[in-house]
């Protein structure tokens, strides 16, 4: 069975907080939930499926579900950190071409600047490899710059060819009144920003913020009833990346979500017109890129020179919200602002001076865990209301 | 016997599925798991193989060697590690085959590379048990 055009994007909402001292975790989820239910024309008793992961306080589903008022006939709860909401769409349009449910909400939420939330996600108990980490102070970003020094190393990339990544973001932010990082910085900025974890600086990494976003997947009959654009799912590919003492840090899970997505969709690289990059840091981004075949595995480095990666006019235009690097990563969870936005590039939303002419085919993508040790990669493919 | 450290070291949380690993490292040994069944020497410890799911496992005792396979000098941390940067995280990967993630220690930052022979190192916990860590190996 395939996805393709078995479910649409109906309504999308990104949370215009970056700073939300004064919210609870429940409440910025019904927000970001009454938000999209209204950009797609629908109201919360028209939801049959409830869609959430790691980031959903209590016993997650459950507890969100009957505190948003859903009844409910689909539930799905998978966690794969910062990707769960790209591959939320996936199960979605699954459930729909299955019959199980017409209208999926897909919700994220968290407070990590205010609300004391540790990056990275939920507490389950001690992991079985948790011994084997947990010793040596691995955190968020040394995890990374051990992916950058060894990609540097095998293809030679730089700091600097890193930084280019970062100033595309900055020049797409400075369009967008939520930015949290509305200023446009330079490669010069980058690499003069402090050293974190040698070879990542500060301004390699993506934002922390309160905040959050849903989204709306309505079945194709849906859809044609709706007055709102909507955008179809043409493709989508999953993978898990293990560590298991085999490691290679210099590719990501993409290397097969990518290609299963392109498949299904019946597409190649060459036929996107932006893509949603997670952007966790700008080393996310480089491989991540060379992963999806937008160019050779290591040639990621010279590729995102000369601005390739800047809207409206780059060879690949990407996150123009300002991405997580720059805009927003509620949550510390990625995955849905980059659906949101490729919704907007496909519906002619996006910030006038950021708006790819004639977007019709758009690529997501997320990352969740970590490039270090073990991820779960998320591509989606979307495409426009024929 | 394993040897003090600055370094922030609690006690390893063992359990019944990796005890012997720890065993080992408390009497300065590293122990690795062999697959009788492929032959795999797989990492983490655990009493199946994660390659075939034969549960008839081998340990032995490594040669302590390694190299660098990437590594990163910490400058900031939050938590107890904080106070120690700058400090190296580095996977090594074993003589053996596997990749394990460790810090560098007693090293020379500036001197530090992808590829750089080192050898194991054992720091005592606070509470007893041990640690797997590296140093550059002499010459
Ligand atoms: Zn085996």
């Amino acid at each position: 069975m395939s996805i393709r055009n078995a479910a649409h994007i109906a309504g999308v909402f990104e949370h215009p907080g970056r700073h939300l001292p004064d919210h609870t975790v429940p409440g910025i989820h019904f927000e970001v939930a009454a938000g999209a239910l209204a950009d797609a024309g629908m109201t919360f008793a028209d939801v049959d499926g409830y869609f959430c992961a790691g980031d959903a306080p209590g016993f997650g589903g459950l507890s969100m579900a009957e505190h948003l008022g859903l009844t409910c006939r689909h539930i799905d709860s998978t966690e794969t950190g910062g990707s769960s909401y790209l591959v939320h769409v996936q199960h979605a349009a699954e459930a729909i071409a299955a019959g199980h449910c017409s209208v999926a909400l897909i919700t994220l939420a968290g407070k990590p600047r205010t609300g004391g939330a540790q990056p990275g996600g939920s507490a389950r108990g001690a992991s079985p490899e948790s011994s084997f980490e947990g010793l040596f102070g691995l955190n968020v970003v040394n995890g990374y710059a051990m992916a950058a020094r060894r990609h540097m190393h095998e293809f030679g990339t730089t700091s600097e060819q890193l930084a280019e990544i970062k100033v595309a973001a900055s020049t797409h932010a400075q369009h967008n009144p939520n930015a949290y990082l509305p200023n446009v910085v330079t490669v010069e900025d980058v690499v003069n920003s402090p050293l974190v974890a040698d070879p990542l600086h500060r301004l390699d990494a993506c934002v922390i913020t309160d905040g959050g976003g849903a989204l709306v997947v309505v079945s194709p009959e849906i859809a044609a009833s709706l007055d709102r654009h909507t955008v179809p799912v043409l493709g989508s590919g999953l993978a898990i990346k293990t560590a298991g003492g085999r490691i290679d840090l210099t590719h990501t899970g993409a290397v097969w979500s990518g290609p299963a997505a392109f498949s299904e969709a019946g597409i190649t690289p060459a036929d996107i017109k932006y893509v949603s990059i997670y952007d966790s840091f700008t080393i996310t981004v480089l491989q991540t890129i060379e992963d999806l075949g937008f160019c050779e595995k290591g040639d990621g480095g010279r590729f995102v020179m000369e601005g390739a990666l800047q809207a409206p006019h780059g060879r690949l235009p990407f996150n123009t919200d300002g991405g997580g690097l720059c805009n927003n990563h509620p949550a510390n969870r990625g995955g849905m602002t980059k659906v949101v936005e490729a919704v907007r590039q496909l519906r002619g939303e996006a910030n006038p001076a950021v708006q790819v002419p004639d977007c019709s085919i758009a690529l997501a993508h997320g990352t969740g865990g970590s490039l270090a040790t073990r991820m779960g990669s998320a591509t989606l493919i979307l495409g426009r209301e024929s | 016997m394993p040897r003090p450290t600055d370094l922030p070291t609690p006690t390893p949380r063992s359990s019944s599925d990796d005890q012997v690993f720890w065993d080992g490292l408390a009497e300065d040994r590293l122990l690795l798991p062999r697959c009788t069944s492929c032959g795999s020497v797989f990492w983490h410890p655990r009493p199946f193989c994660p390659e075939c799911s034969c549960t008839r496992i081998d340990w032995f005792a490594a040669t302590g060697n390694g190299t660098i396979y990437s590594y990163s000098v910490t400058h900031k941390a939050p938590g107890n590690w904080g106070a120690h940067a700058p400090y190296v995280i580095a996977y090594v990967e074993l003589d053996e085959g596997p990749r394990v993630m460790s810090n560098i220690v007693d090293a020379d930052l500036d001197m530090l590379e992808v590829g750089l022979e080192v050898q194991a190192v054992f720091h005592a916990g606070a509470d007893g048990g041990a640690v797997l860590r590296f140093t550059p190996s002499p010459g």
